[in-house]
């Protein structure tokens, strides 16, 4: 609930007149609208979550309200250790596990790949640069989604339907990384290679010694980036999973809304801590290390 | 490059191999096989398949579902721009002027960004649940009968409202950081010439957010097409039936369920034309935008 508390704390920084300085009318407005816009974006959340607390005959009968419950654990044991589906293996402990190969796996991929492809096109002289720069780069221009039935095929006809591979490595296919690397390869002082040189050292010392050390924060802002959407996506792993002990948690919120209402009590309870359980790890990275991902984002323009 | 590059030559391509390899195989062979068979039609028993020329692109341009989906993907991509810029803008503004509390708004409402369009879409069941859902609630008191997944408007409504609630954050962003990057001096000059709050916005402010404004809205128009087929296929309960469609959910309806492989194909190629126009245009914009700053 620490979004409940910091709402709590913004109402009261708002209450709270400045020593010295007439509150104007103006800055009320302001912060009301602020507040609204707060409330807007957390209290869909709030009434998610407050369902987990409260058994599920209740929100039947009432729906969402204001009271909080004890079935938090009970739904917490359910929704992270018993099966939803007919196999038996897709609990949410194996959800968020999945989860966090696809997250992890997809944004290590396209760091390592892309900064290896972006460091070949800034800093050697290659008679083909250009070629290899326009045929990376025109894979920015069409997402996987309006390709996707092919790009199935191809994952089909490799024999990687349902394995960690064929879930993560299609994604990597575009060149989001590679694009932003490049921009960020070109900002650094040209000095620093002559200088290497001078000193001796050849290209595979300047990339781990200098380069990469160098570009430690633009790595960090690319990986919560990159993590998130690994994480949140949800058409390729739809159609290359359907085996269930591969579903991530967001490839199974479809299922989970089906168990939810399936049953002759449906199970509101658990389904709801699912999708915050499927929820929590992308914001918490996001809300941590929110100003290198600020940074990251609106500097790399996507 | 730059001038004062490595001279290696095996290392350069040994570092492009994984990229030009993963790149190939799974962006190029798709994409040319997409536009291959968007020319055949496929026998829907797998017994080889037959070139038609153009006629899976004439038979998508007469047929009236189509066409409505299409039409349907317009006003739902105008809508969810509109309402997300628009509600991000005026938080921004809002969030960049007020001194105290800042840094909470801006986590207070940046947060969703991390939120999966399909678990937004679960958000929406529950807040349009047909028996205690609280907003059917709260358009019940308004003497109308919500019903989402039956209700063509309904549906197309609760669609509009989870993929704006979703996107807002995004915009926020990069308005706020657009905002932040205006010079104190620029501020100050215009509040010397300019004593009406609103008028320095529109004046000013806007004019220089302009620039953002162009990306965020390539950015907008990408994500109602594309990113919101989490938010459909978990609100439609991943029947669509009557509902309301974009494009996107339409190929994969077509080609995934009901196995009309060029059709689909057709419809790709027709997106793909679509984003490349989209990208063309925003590689202008951004071009013009570096004259800008």
């Amino acid at each position: 609930m620490s979004e409940a508390n910091a709402a709590a704390m913004a109402a009261a920084t708002l209450s709270t007149p400045s020593k010295g300085r007439r509150i104007k009318a103006g800055t009320v407005f302001d912060h009301l609208i602020l507040i609204l816009g707060a409330l807007f974006m957390i209290v869909p959340l709030i009434m998610v979550f407050q369902m987990t607390t409260v058994p599920d005959v209740e929100v039947i009968k009432t729906g969402p309200s204001f009271k909080i419950g004890d079935q938090l654990d009970d739904n917490f044991n359910k929704a992270m250790f018993e099966a939803s589906g007919f196999s038996g293996k897709n609990t949410g402990t194996n959800m968020l596990l999945n989860s966090f190969i696809l997250g992890i796996g997809f944004a290590v991929g396209k760091i390592v790949i892309g900064m290896m492809a972006a460091y070949a096109i800034v800093y050697f002289r290659l008679r083909f640069a250009t070629l290899a720069f326009w045929v990376i780069f025109t894979t920015l221009l069409l997402p996987l989604e309006v390709r996707i039935l092919p790009s199935y095929e191809v994952v089909q006809r490799l024999g990687m339907l349902n394995t960690y591979q064929g879930l993560i490595i299609p994604l990597i296919a575009s060149a989001t990384a590679t694009f932003f690397f490049r921009q960020y390869f070109r900002s650094v002082p040209e000095e620093l290679v002559e200088a290497a040189r001078i000193d001796g050292a050849g290209p595979v010392k300047f990339f781990v010694d200098i380069l990469v050390p160098l570009s430690k924060t633009m790595i960090a802002a690319m990986f919560i980036i990159m993590f998130v959407y690994g994480w949140n996506q949800y058409l390729w792993p739809t159609m290359i999973t359907t085996e269930e002990d591969m579903f991530t948690l967001v490839r199974g919120i479809k299922q989970i809304t089906q168990v939810m209402e399936g049953n002759r009590i449906p199970e509101y309870g658990r389904a709801n801590l699912l999708a915050i359980i499927a929820i929590i790890p992308p914001v918490f990275v996001v809300i941590f290390f929110q100003s290198w991902f600020v940074k990251g984002l609106t500097e790399s323009d996507k | 490059m730059k001038r004062a590059g490595f001279a290696t030559k095996w290392l350069p391509i040994l570092l492009l191999v994984p990229q030009l390899t993963i790149i190939a195989v799974f962006f190029y062979w798709p994409a040319a096989h997409a536009v291959q068979s968007s020319f055949y039609l496929q026998d829907p028993f797998g017994f080889g398949s037959s070139f038609v020329g153009f006629d899976n692109y004439s038979d998508l341009m007469d047929n009236r579902e189509y066409r409505r989906i299409a039409w349907f993907t317009v006003i739902f991509t105008v809508l969810v721009t509109f309402f997300s810029l628009a509600i991000a803008l005026l938080l921004a503004v809002k969030a960049d002027k007020v001194i105290r509390g800042a840094k909470s708004y801006r986590t207070l409402i940046m947060w969703v960004y991390a939120v999966a369009p399909p678990v937004a879409g679960f958000i929406g069941l529950i807040l349009f649940n047909q028996s205690w859902g609280p907003l059917t609630r709260l358009i019940g008191q308004f003497g109308h009968q919500f019903t989402l997944g039956v209700n063509y408007t309904d549906t197309a409504f609760a669609m509009v409202l989870v993929s704006v609630w979703k996107q807002v954050p995004v915009n926020f962003i990069f308005f706020l950081s657009g905002l932040q990057s205006i010079p104190k001096s620029v501020r100050e000059a215009a509040l010397i010439d300019n004593r009406s709050a609103s008028g320095r916005f529109w004046d000013v402010t806007f004019p220089l957010l302009a620039p953002t404004g162009f990306f965020l809205l390539i950015i907008n128009i990408t994500y109602a097409l594309f990113d919101t087929f989490g938010v459909i296929d978990t609100l439609v309960k991943g029947e669509p039936g009557n509902n309301p469609m974009t494009l996107v959910y339409k190929v994969y309806v077509d080609g995934f369920r009901g196995n009309d492989l060029g059709g689909s194909s057709a419809q790709s190629v027709i997106l793909m034309i679509l984003v490349l126009a989209l990208t063309v245009f925003q590689f202008r914009m951004l071009e013009r935008r570096i004259h800008y700053t």
